[in-house]
């Protein structure tokens, strides 16, 4: 293998897991652009959607096109389901309630997880079977291309739903100033709760991308993409949707640069050395619009 | 803008709490319990846990050269009583046997039994209870670090141990002195030994002429073996072309298998747990690496975390295979008959074989004519044990028992492999 080529195979390895951190990433940004809350349930959601792709395919030996089906309707609705219970009795409250009640919902989904289904790993089966590509004399991976195609898709599709659609119009309103979308007409209720919908079907979207990748479901695999998916979207600039998608490709071959010089010890740590770089040079963000308190 | 950025801070700072969750994971066994020291106190007053005297002929004096007294030590109730019960098992079985063929010398073996509940202050309370009663030899401990609190008792006094389950180097060898506790042995493998044995079979068996290891940082099995490995493989000339690690809790070993891949290997070394060695098989044969991987007994369950394909032709290393020779499943089949199947598990055999060494090294001793329990007699047995450990051919390694330097066994390894979705037995090696 020419180092060429071995160059060109870690871009892909980075940009692989980059898709699923930009997918996860997509969901904090939207949350926090809309209600200003950074949800760290959400990467838990994805956690629950590895469970419920094993349970369709494991338990009750689904295809394993039910089986992603059941991950993003579960995914989605749980998410939905997270809202109206958990957040929107303290829309009123100060914002640091809010997030402390999204880390109980983590927690607790944690938890759960741990009770129901054990604290050992569970082995998914492979949902799709696709052998590598050869592209100019370099083998790409099955499942990268999948990955990879499947997350454009879904960035493809959010793009267009947010800013052509009429939901997409009340999202845009409602995340740059609440009162005066409520004044026009917008119900901000359906607004948030379908930007909940939309954000955590992303996270079911990564969630089967990251089953194919990784097929072990585990009680805490959630935490520590939750946190790399949050580093992504503060990188890109946290509520700006490009921004997020940028973020998480950044930091996925920030990863594969690290482990492939070597340092692989430090791959956790770089991340994070970026977040605090970030929040000291530039608290926006790559992409992200300065912030005004508003009065 | 201030209040943006103190929330995110507040964020970092929830951020930071999710990772110290993150990491905590399963309890790894091997290490379990403190190094206690010196325990005057527990010495004096001893109040050990339930004494189980079992076998042969009762005799109230201890010093009676009618039987000779072998204590059994280790945790027979709580977390860790399959292992305790298998080594006590495993032990008294071929024990009985002796016993019931006539003894050594026409002296009964008395079993004096004492549960430690897997602590080592309670370990070496029974311990000194254990000599006051005169034993000559001890089977044990169990847990490693609960076998090293008894070693700092029994080394001064010369009682021979053999411990059937004991891993860490630290049981026969002080490495901060220098010193190898002569008086200790050991039936079971060292870690780092299961690395060696898999070079050597890269070399000589597969024909491996490069390997790479993929270890991970700072788990001392993993690095333990790796570094065994990589140190064997230069001493047999196998160019070891790439050395990659990771970090506890990564999924993603896909840039390290990259670089792995790019110095393309004859084999693999990856000295992992099952749930690892999962996922990096998986992903090995994702990015077209289609070399075998070969591992430690910390790959025995991996059929279930990756798919048969994938691991086909992977072999690593073990103790003990269930059924894999007659003798085995000879073993087997008294053992379950006696005590069912519950704790038959590899420090039974372990324990069975120890029990073989020791019966070797007393008849040793008997010749000697000194009385169980002196001193002259001890050492007779431990030079039995060295003397007559290589024609022991126990349940888990046919060709005897040849210690090292450092008192370990240099005995044969199973190798397993996966095949069709199985773990199967493919040689002794």
């Amino acid at each position: 293998m020419s180092l060429l080529e071995t160059i060109f195979r870690q871009i892909l390895n980075g940009l692989q897991s980059g898709s699923i951190y930009a997918l996860v990433a997509l969901g904090y940004s939207m949350v926090y652009g809309i209600i200003t809350l950074l949800n760290f349930a959400h990467g838990d959601i994805i956690m629950v959607g590895a469970y419920l792709a094993w349970l369709a395919m494991a338990r009750l030996a689904l295809n394993p096109i039910f089986a992603v089906l059941v991950a993003v309707l579960g995914c989605t609705i749980l998410g939905m389901a997270i809202e109206k219970v958990a957040y929107k009795p303290l829309r009123g409250s100060p914002r640091i309630s809010l997030l402390i009640t999204a880390i109980g919902v983590s927690y607790f989904l944690e938890n759960a997880a741990q009770m129901i289904f054990g604290a050992s790993s569970q082995s998914i089966p492979a949902i799709i079977k696709l052998r590598a590509i050869t592209l100019g004399g370099v083998q790409i991976p099955g499942t990268a291309l999948v990955t990879l195609l499947t997350a454009g898709a879904s960035m493809a599709v959010l793009t267009i739903l947010v800013n052509h659609t009429r939901m997409g119009r009340a999202m845009r309103a409602v995340s740059e100033d609440t009162g005066a979308a409520q004044l026009m007409g917008v119900n901000i209720s359906t607004t948030i709760s379908f930007t909940f919908a939309l954000g955590s079907a992303l996270a079911g979207i990564g969630s089967v991308l990251y089953s194919c990748a990784y097929p072990q479901a585990n009680p805490t695999m959630g935490a520590m993409l939750g946190l790399k998916a949050f580093v992504a979207a503060v990188l890109g600039g946290i509520g700006s949707l490009p921004g997020a998608m940028v973020g998480g490709f950044a930091i996925g071959l920030a990863e594969a640069f690290v482990s492939a010089v070597g340092l692989s010890a430090w791959k956790d740590g770089v991340v994070f050395a970026i977040l605090i770089v970030v929040l000291l040079v530039r608290p926006t963000g790559l992409l992200g619009k300065p912030m005004h308190e508003k009065v | 803008m201030k209040k943006a950025i103190a929330l995110v801070l507040v964020a970092c700072m929830a951020a930071s709490m999710f990772a110290g969750c993150g990491m905590v994971s399963s309890l790894l066994p091997g290490g379990a319990g403190d190094k206690a020291t010196d325990n005057p106190a527990a010495g004096a007053t001893a109040t050990p846990a339930g004494t189980e005297t079992s076998a042969g002929t009762q005799t109230d004096n201890p010093a009676s050269t009618g039987t000779i007294k072998v204590g059994i030590l280790g945790p027979h109730t709580g977390e860790y009583a399959v292992y305790g019960l298998a080594v006590k098992n495993g032990a008294t079985l071929y024990i009985d046997k002796v016993n019931a063929e006539g003894g050594i010398n026409g002296k009964q073996i008395e079993i004096v039994a004492y549960d430690n509940k897997g602590d080592s202050a309670e370990a070496v309370t029974a311990f000194t209870k254990m000599v006051d009663e005169g034993i000559t030899a001890l089977i044990g401990d169990v847990l490693t670090g609960n076998t090293i609190a008894v070693v700092g008792e029994a080394y001064p006094i010369g009682l021979p141990m053999i411990t059937a389950s004991a891993t860490a180097a630290a049981v026969t060898y002080n490495a901060d002195t220098g010193t190898v506790y002569s008086n200790v042995f050991r039936t079971c493998f060292i870690d780092p030994f299961q690395g060696e044995k898999m070079a050597q079979y890269a070399a000589d068996v597969l024909g491996a002429k490069s390997a790479a290891v993929i270890c991970e940082t700072g788990n001392d099995y993993s690095e333990g073996l790796a570094d065994a490995f990589r140190e064997k493989c230069a001493a047999l000339g196998v160019n070891v072309v790439a050395s990659e690690g990771y970090s506890k809790g990564d999924v993603d070993f896909k840039s390290q298998l990259t670089n792995i891949a790019a110095a393309a290997p004859d084999v693999v070394f990856c000295p992992n747990y099952y749930e690892d060695d999962g996922l990096i098989v998986t992903q090995a044969r994702e990015i077209g690496l289609a070399v075998p991987f070969l591992g430690g007994d910390g790959w025995a369950g991996v059929k279930d975390y990756a798919s048969a394909e994938d691991l086909e032709g992977c072999l690593y290393c073990s103790a003990y295979a269930p059924g894999s020779s007659d003798a085995v499943k000879a073993f087997e089949a008294d053992y379950t008959a006696k005590y069912g199947a519950d704790s038959l598990n590899m420090f039974a055999a372990t324990s069975y074989d120890a029990a073989m060494v020791l019966v070797a090294a007393l008849k040793k001793a008997e010749e000697t004519g000194e009385q169980p329990g002196s001193e002259a007699y001890m050492q007779a047995v431990i030079a039995g044990i060295a003397s007559e450990g290589p024609s022991v051919a126990g349940v888990t390694s046919a060709a005897g028992y040849t210690f090292d330097a450092y008192n370990n066994p240099m005995k044969d390894a199973v190798i397993m492999t996966v095949t069709g979705g199985e773990e199967v037995f493919k040689q002794m090696y």
